[in-house]
């Protein structure tokens, strides 16, 4: 056996950068500038606010795109770009930059045509503490997990996709180290997808998910 | 009896309180000051009256001092407020040298305390200039703005930002607020307290009085409005909604605000909108006194829909505190509305009366739909604009900016 789960938690906090867009124009203009820490709030930062069961956009390029431009094509091409598949940042600028001109390639008015709000570039500051809470078994840490904050299901479903071993989350990680056994239990927690339920929702699921695969009696 | 955080807990639930105690711990040994106007009245003090409380509890030594200052003073003060908020007066120069003045009074008899201070919050522009005046600061000083600056009267910003530039950061509530600034601008979104009197439940008998006092029929459906007489809060279109609605449904209207008698054009909208509900006893037009909070939270309970179809807000608290009473808001589509009011989920945005009237009908219809968006209403503000979150983000700032200014802050 392995090292104890190290419960992590993060608060995350926003700070207006002063720069904003009224057209798609201004928007790629400005994306090749913004610091690399507005693409992670506009996309990841999205996770620690409000959401609905249906979701009509996964972040917020895709919502400014629908709500200011009315332009719903352009907000479904970008509601699918998946910020985890790509590890550096500078990559995710690059394929909404690249998204952004295609759609500017097809329309002659959109590009200079005036939203009917602005879109505010957005960073942020993300805090990382340690709560010192330290898991042994697969067993506790799926007893905790309905006990942890909203901050810490994001550190360690959805923000450890960005962190060795890329694209993993912390949970399904630490229990394949637990052997065959547990395998199956890594495998569904690994398998299910953040994008379109709250927080909170995420963790009554992941609490299922450990409740329903966990081998009865343990190792 | 429970503590203030056993009270929250009720509320949020053990794991918001315990991230509370958690980000409190990274903050032990930090001497806090917070710095505003006054410790009765309006909203600042409200949330202070909370926040600093809360602090103590969590074992963060917390002071909070408030300026003082003459009748020219304020004067000044208030003008500068309502410039802020795009009113087009020029501050005389004499009372911006009063206020220069008072500002070095009240820095120079809190000396101690601000040069010691490990953070200081100054908030709102009444106490800005203070840092002028205290050149030898050991903390970082952050000025909090909870105003709505989103088209200030140019040269009263640029009077004010001279003293604000010299801050360490500043605290917006919408990133449509803040102004440049060559330092870290934060974006806390204002929150409501769920224990007040504005926001804390109420007994059936209370809302049974509720309905007796004002003459209005529980049978029938109601639909409300909360604001000051304004003209930015469209109440003639409400009563325009309502009309719209009426031929369909037998519903009642409640516009209730205060603030409008010493207020020129306020006064001017009241008979407006007196004129305009003519002699419909189905339209309840309310004054009320601006710490009436019972009567407020009691009117927004018995409401089956709330409306706040402003067409200029800033963030839109009335917005908050119905949505944390179950109802849908059918709310402008504008300002920090738009932050609460997701359509189809908390409410509708909307651009007219006839908007306002084809939702207020679908939602009376849709009783079914009313108390789903009601229920989800009630949770997105729990997690969203409680005062608790508005605390995290505090701390999580002073955490923040008492470590290097980097995107990511590991504490491991």
């Amino acid at each position: 056996m392995g090292e104890p789960f190290a419960v992590r938690d993060c608060a995350l906090i926003a700070i207006a950068t002063g720069q904003y867009a009224n057209t798609l124009t201004e928007l790629r203009d400005r994306l090749e500038i913004i610091p690399a820490s507005c693409i992670y709030y506009h996309f990841w930062g999205g996770l620690l606010r409000p959401k609905f069961d249906n979701p009509e956009y996964q972040n917020d390029f895709a919502i400014w795109a629908y709500q200011g431009l009315r332009d719903k094509s352009l907000a479904e091409r970008l509601a699918l770009i998946d910020p985890s598949k790509y590890h550096e940042l500078e990559d995710l600028r690059g394929e909404l930059i690249d998204t952004i001109e295609e759609r500017i390639d097809e329309s002659e008015i959109l590009p200079w045509m005036k939203a009917t709000q602005r879109f505010y570039f957005v960073r942020s500051q993300t805090v990382v503490f340690d709560t010192k809470v330290r898991l042994d078994t697969p067993e506790e840490l799926g007893e905790h997990i309905p006990h942890m904050s909203l901050g810490s299901i994001f550190y360690h479903f959805i923000d450890a996709r960005r962190r060795p071993p890329w694209g993993r989350d912390d949970f399904s990680h630490w229990v394949s180290d637990f052997g065959d056994t547990y395998a199956e239990l890594a495998e569904q927690i690994s398998i299910v997808d953040p994008y379109f339920i709250a927080l909170g929702e995420l963790r009554e699921e992941l609490a299922r998910v450990f409740s329903a695969h966990a081998p009865q009696g343990g190792e | 009896m429970a503590t203030l955080l056993q009270q929250y807990e009720r509320v949020v639930g053990t794991e918001v309180i315990d991230q509370l105690w958690q980000l409190a711990r990274l903050l032990d040994g930090m001497h806090i000051v917070h710095i505003n106007s006054t410790r009765a009245g309006g909203g600042v003090a409200e949330i202070l009256h909370r926040i600093i409380p809360l602090k103590h509890e969590l074992g963060i030594d917390t002071t909070w001092e408030t300026i003082t200052g003459d009748a020219d003073f304020f004067q000044c003060t208030k003008l500068m407020h309502n410039t802020l908020q795009g009113n087009r007066i020029d501050i005389p120069d004499l009372l911006l040298r009063h206020y220069e003045n008072i500002n070095t009074e009240n820095a120079t008899r809190l000396k101690g305390l601000l040069e010691d201070a490990d953070i200081v919050f100054i908030h709102d522009p009444q106490p800005a200039a203070m840092i002028e005046s205290i050149p030898s600061r050991k903390g970082k000083w952050i000025w909090r703005c909870h105003i709505d600056v989103s088209s200030p009267y140019r040269p009263v910003w640029k009077y004010l930002r001279d003293f604000v530039r010299g801050y360490d950061a500043s605290v917006w509530s919408l990133s449509e607020f803040a102004q440049r600034l060559p330092h870290p601008m934060y974006l806390i979104p204002p929150s409501i307290d769920p224990l007040s009197d504005k926001n804390s439940d109420m007994s059936e008998e209370e809302l049974a009085n509720a309905y007796a006092r004002w003459g209005i029929d529980p049978d029938r459906p109601v639909i409300t409005q909360i604001s000051r007489f304004d003209r930015f809060k469209d109440p003639l279109g409400v009563v325009r909604a309502y009309r719209l609605v009426k031929d369909f449904i037998p519903v009642q209207l409640v516009l209730a605000g205060g603030g409008a008698t010493d207020d020129p054009e306020g006064e001017e909208v009241f008979n407006e909108v007196k004129a305009s509900a003519g002699d419909d006893p189905d339209v309840h037009i309310l004054l009320l006194p601006p710490d009436d909070h019972r009567t407020i939270n009691a009117l927004q309970r018995i409401s089956d829909i709330v409306l706040q179809k402003s067409t200029r807000e800033g963030f839109g608290l009335t917005v908050t505190e119905a949505l944390w009473k179950g109802k849908p808001v059918i709310g402008g589509d504008t300002g920090g509305i738009r932050l609460q009011v997701v359509n189809h989920h908390t409410g509708f945005l909307v651009n007219t009366p006839e908007g306002a009237a084809l939702r207020i009908r679908y939602l009376l219809k849709r009783r079914d739909r009313l108390e789903e968006m009601g229920q989800k209403a009630r949770e997105f503000v729990r997690e969203n604009f409680l005062i608790t979150r508005h605390l995290r983000e505090y701390l999580t700032l002073v955490v923040a900016i008492t470590n290097e200014n980097r995107d990511r802050i590991e504490l491991l």
